[in-house]
């Protein structure tokens, strides 16, 4: 089957957080295509929502000189979303547990709990020259989840 | 997003719509707060029924401004969490830490 027909964008905005705004109103129009419940369109937002608020804060340091990076597909019954910013990276085994009792009053280190909770799959890559990708997975169809269950089990 | 505030007897209202998100609503959030506090409240009482989105920024600054209430001797409760908004404080188990209500008169008489 071709995946000509399936929708797909990339953008790349500075790092101000009104730029969140115009990622999301892009988000919501191609998954706005597909055949989805209000609450899982809601929900996959709000993950890519925390993804792009990370590249800007933590990844750009708000520099609305760098540039945050977005690509939005769909392939075989999967929303695959990409976020790449420019900082110096980050190890994502030092995030602290937010459910951890010391923790659970704390104002931050919510948004990456967030995004694994909201998607299947939430993986980071860290480009040899700096910039960190984070690639945002979630299946939408039965066919998605059947073609995942093969490659994890072929992988 | 908005914020407007009013008052039962001593128990300051804050009518929250719209996003509670980075950048905007999180820091309206934490203004708003400031003020009843500035003013002499020590009941804030959070009205969610009209936010449409909350991220984890806003997230954290309800807690904030829970803990910043708390630590000048007050209060503060949330009233009328619509569903996602309550699904985004079970996934971090906030909604063990506030006190919900879904009735205004029952929130106003428990402080």
């Amino acid at each position: 089957m071709s995946s000509a027909a399936e929708p797909q964008a990339f953008l790349a905005v500075a790092s101000r957080f009104e730029n969140i705004e115009l990622v999301q109103a892009v988000v919501e129009d191609l998954l706005s295509r597909l055949d989805l419940d209000g609450d899982t369109r809601h929900w996959i937002g709000l993950a890519v929502r925390e993804a792009v608020a990370n590249a800007i804060k933590h990844g750009n340091a708000a520099d609305p000189e760098k540039r945050v990076e977005v690509l939005l597909r769909v392939e075989e019954g999967t929303v695959v979303v990409k976020v790449k910013d420019e900082g110096g990276g980050f190890d994502p085994t030092g995030i602290r547990d937010p459910l951890a009792p010391e923790n659970l009053l704390q104002p931050g280190g919510r948004g990456i709990f967030y995004m694994r909770n909201l998607m299947d799959q939430v993986e980071y890559s860290f480009g040899p020259a700096g910039g960190t990708e984070v690639t945002l997975r979630k299946r939408i169809t039965d066919a998605g989840a059947a073609r995942g269950a093969e490659e994890e089990a072929s992988g | 997003m908005n914020i407007s505030e009013r008052q039962e007897g001593d128990v300051t209202i804050l009518d929250v719509s719209g996003k509670i998100t980075i950048g905007v609503g999180d820091v309206a959030v934490r203004d708003a707060v400031q003020t009843a506090l500035s003013s002499g409240s020590l009941k804030i009482l959070v009205n969610l029924e009209e936010v449409s989105t909350i991220d984890s920024a806003g997230v954290g600054e309800l807690v904030s401004a829970y803990t910043t209430v708390a630590n000048r001797g007050g209060r503060l409760k949330l009233l009328n969490l619509p569903p996602k908004v309550n699904d985004i404080l079970q996934i971090t188990q906030l909604i063990t830490v506030f006190e919900v209500h879904d009735d205004e008169r029952e929130a106003i008489a428990s402080f």
